[in-house]
């Protein structure tokens, strides 16, 4: 009974415990960044070359994914728009959290004038549907992967904002903040020495999410067509231009839906999933 | 079956983190007879809290109720499943927890949850718990029983919320009643009017009960019988008599030695001219808006004055909400003052501590109650140490380790603590680590906030005891600011008392006997003596109590 109870799911390894489903989630993150990073090298056709005779072809062998409405390779496609999903997915949420979490602890710290001005800018922001914004910045300025990424992080900075705020802001009552105050510490040294370590695992997996957030809202900029231009495909545009492949069951179109939702609900598992550490007085 | 309880080798383990299993109680046998009240004491941790629990078969989570029969008027609450325990909470057995303030649902008036009981286990039909409830108001001796129970639990006091607790508690008719260090977090004002609430209650309906605490002289007043625990082991068991005058067991010595009248420090330097180090003249400091002359709405301290002489230890004193802390946060800059001159080391300091200089900031120290609040859980202990010795010493890393080696030396912590996080630490350990901090800036004044009352009475004398020897390695004055009189008496060479935000009276240690000021005399008698009798022999003046205590 003693040993079933400790040999559970979970497992330990350099003091922390780990759980199966996290690991098997990291596994598919893992899988997909390798493929997004290494995808120029391992493709077996150059994404724009037409390489089948018919249209939405089924899986066989050579076309291991099938082909897409233009006849081209799909599984070159998806690994390729790998890339694309997420490269940029990653690069803006690591935009928008960085900048939301650095405000938002700077304006629990500070409070006053700063907070007030700060926080309704931002909820002013976030009252903007993400999708019309995205809409408008494209109109304006035309759709770049540069583009691209800072519309999808301005989007998300005030829901990083928002989150870390309310959590520094409960750290900020705390005694030890007092202490390092009453010391004449300066708010650099409180948000990232005294606030930071406190809050940095509830922001890790709001970044989790976010990501997901992202990755979702870039795919469907690029199923409206506001992401990227062809012939790049991230997965979202490769779902639309497919679109017209599903009254034939395409693989063409049902290959990067199975993408997009592998990577966000391996994502969302590894955040509710992720490893603890071991708080073990003697062992 | 004799007894109302029987517990016979309890066993409770309890499952960490990595997994593994800890036994917390080991081996636990008691009874109570009926109408009896047994006390259990001991330190935190001891399990006196988790053996009270188990009486109504529960364990908190995480926890387990391994062995052991758990007999409770015939039924073994160990072994009957969750729905017939369920049965007995209530009726046969009510808890009356630490905290009332969080046991009180704040949404909903307190006769509803005082009468929830009855209406759970179908005792009675709601008009004649009402009835029942407004007598037991009566009997616990509260202001205005009829109509109290319309009130919210904000709208009430502590004390007064405690009583209620125990309404809540007796309201089913139970047979025991499990007190969980239920005046802990009362003023001593006011504990006695809860304790003899309790009592007389208890008496009258011939009611067992379960007194949780570590304060001995709470415990002496209310309990039959001592049950004295440690380590999730059965101590010593003995009458309250016997355990008070012929304590048998080295632990039972120690909880009642830290009673005893503590020797002052007698100073080589008596006759030397004391030179002053702090000196505060006509301070306020209040919350709420500023008024036009400048002057906050409301005033938590009002025109204090006071002083502090070098290698001297003043002590503060009053009831919660008197304005003693709100005092000690406006001298640290904390908390600015709205008026009034601070004058530390000969110079006049800013009243906000963000325009007050580094060094200023450094021999001006301040050290809060909750030790767990005060030290960020997420570094090791060696970090929030070495963090003033580089912020105000500029220590390189070589410097700083040998330096915090010293600090835990001082403060008596083994050296290898410094790699453990706060969360780790006892209460006891995590406060003088929290001192250590306060020490490493080599300050002159430290002023302590409560910095015992959330320590047991053996962990306090200790920590007091060690108060006072780096007081004499290192000249340090102190600031203590406390509740307690005992713990303020074995420190400070002058009390000053607070009533509402004034200054009532100064007087020194020796002089406590015979206080002048009328809120003195009260708090004064108020706190508990070891001797039993103390409770039903305590006569005070009513006048008194209507002017300064909260009923």
């Amino acid at each position: 009974m003693r040993v079933a109870r400790v040999a559970s799911s979970r497992r330990s390894f350099l003091g922390h415990s780990y759980n199966l489903v996290g690991i098997a989630a990291s596994l598919v993150i893992l899988a997909w960044t390798l493929v997004a990073i290494f995808a120029p090298y391992i493709i077996p056709h150059p994404i724009g070359d037409i390489v089948d005779d018919d249209y939405f072809g089924p899986m066989r062998q050579g076309l291991w994914l099938g082909s897409d409405y233009l006849g081209r390779d799909m599984l070159s496609r998806v690994l390729m728009g790998a890339r694309y999903t997420v490269g940029i997915s990653l690069a803006a949420v690591s935009i928008a959290c960085f900048s939301g979490v650095v405000l938002g602890m700077i304006a629990a710290v500070t409070g006053g004038w700063l907070d007030t001005c700060l926080s309704r800018f931002l909820d002013a922001m976030n009252s903007i549907p993400s999708k019309l914004f995205g809409l408008v910045v494209v109109a304006a300025v035309g759709s770049s992967i540069p583009v691209l990424i800072l519309t999808l992080a301005v989007i998300y900075i005030p829901g990083a904002y928002r989150f870390a705020r309310a959590l520094a802001v409960n750290i900020n009552t705390m005694d030890f903040m007092t202490v390092a105050r009453v010391r004449g510490e300066s708010t650099a040294y409180l948000i990232g020495s005294e606030i930071l370590p406190n809050i940095i695992r509830p922001v890790l997996a709001d970044f989790g999410l976010r990501f997901v957030f992202i990755v979702l809202l870039l795919s469907g900029l690029s199923f409206l067509g506001l992401g990227l231009q062809p012939p790049l495909a991230d997965w979202g545009a490769l779902v639309r231009e497919n679109i017209g492949g599903l009254p034939f069951a395409a693989p063409a179109v049902i290959v990067p839906s199975l993408a997009i939702a592998s990577l966000t609900i391996s994502v969302n598992l590894l955040i509710d999933n992720l490893p603890q550490k071991i708080r073990d007085r003697d062992a | 079956m004799s007894n109302l309880v029987e517990i016979r080798k309890l066993r409770i383990e309890a499952t960490t983190d990595a997994g593994r299993l800890v036994e917390i109680i080991k081996g636990v046998s008691l009874d109570i007879a009926d109408g009896e009240i047994v006390a259990l004491i001991g330190e935190s941790g001891s399990g006196k809290t988790t053996v009270a629990l188990s009486l109504m078969g529960h364990a908190r989570p995480g926890c387990r109720i391994t062995g052991g029969e758990i007999n409770v008027n015939g039924k073994n609450m160990a072994a009957l499943p969750e729905k017939e325990r369920a049965k007995c909470r209530g009726t046969d057995i009510a808890y009356v927890p630490q905290s009332a303030a969080a046991a009180f649902n704040p949404s909903s008036t307190i006769m509803e949850q005082v009468i929830e009981v009855t209406r759970i286990h179908k005792l009675m039909p709601p008009e004649q718990a009402r009835k029942r409830a407004v007598e037991l108001f009566r009997a616990l001796s509260l202001p205005d029983p009829q109509g109290i129970g319309a009130r919210y639990p904000h709208q009430v006091s502590g004390g007064q919320l405690q009583r209620l607790a125990a309404a809540m508690a007796l309201i089913g008719d139970p047979k025991l009643v499990i007190f969980d260090e239920p005046t802990t977090a009362l003023d001593v004002t006011t504990q006695i009017d809860v304790l003899k609430a309790f009592k007389s209650v208890m008496k009258a309906g011939g009611i067992a009960g379960v007194y949780v605490s570590h304060d001995l002289a709470v415990v002496a007043q209310i309990a039959d019988r001592i049950v004295v625990l440690k380590g999730g082991e059965v101590q010593e068991t003995g009458t309250t008599a016997e355990i008070l005058s012929a304590a048998q067991h080295p632990y039972t010595r120690e909880l009642l030695a830290a009673f005893e009248p503590k020797s002052r420090q007698i100073r080589a330097d008596e006759d030397s001219r004391p030179k002053p180090l702090l000196r505060i003249d006509n301070l306020m400091a209040g919350y709420g808006p500023v008024k036009r002359n400048g002057q906050p709405v409301i005033r938590a301290v009002d025109s204090v004055s006071l002083v502090v002489e070098k290698g001297r230890n003043l002590g503060v004193i009053g009831e919660s909400g008197c304005g003693k802390s709100t005092l000690a946060r406006a001298i640290a800059g904390i908390h600015p003052a709205a008026t009034g001159d601070i004058v530390f080391d000969g110079k006049a300091l800013e009243r906000a501590a963000g325009k007050r200089t580094r060094d200023q900031l450094r021999e001006m120290q301040i050290v809060f109650q909750y030790a767990d609040t005060a030290l960020n859980p997420a570094k090791p202990i060696e970090d929030i140490i070495s963090r003033p010795l580089t912020f105000y010493h500029g220590l390189d890393r070589q410097a700083r380790s040998k330096r915090v080696d010293e600090l835990l030396d001082m403060v008596r912590l083994p050296r290898a603590l410094r790699y453990r996080h706060p969360s780790e630490l006892s209460g006891g350990q995590k406060q003088r680590v929290n001192f250590a901090r306060a020490l490493a800036a080599s300050p002159k004044l430290i002023i302590c906030d409560e910095i015992t009352s959330a320590l047991d009475t053996v962990v306090a004398s200790a920590v007091i005891e060690l108060l006072k020897e780096l007081q004499r390695e290192l000249g340090l004055s102190y600031i203590f600011i406390s509740h307690d009189l005992s713990v303020v008496e074995a420190i400070c060479d002058q009390i000053m008392v607070m009533y509402k935000g004034e200054r009532v009276e100064q007087i020194t240690p020796d002089k406590v006997k015979a206080p002048t000021h009328p809120y003195s005399k009260l708090l004064f008698s108020s706190v508990p003596k070891l001797d039993p009798t103390w409770l039903d022999g305590l006569v005070r003046d009513p006048e008194l109590v209507n002017q300064y205590g909260h009923r």
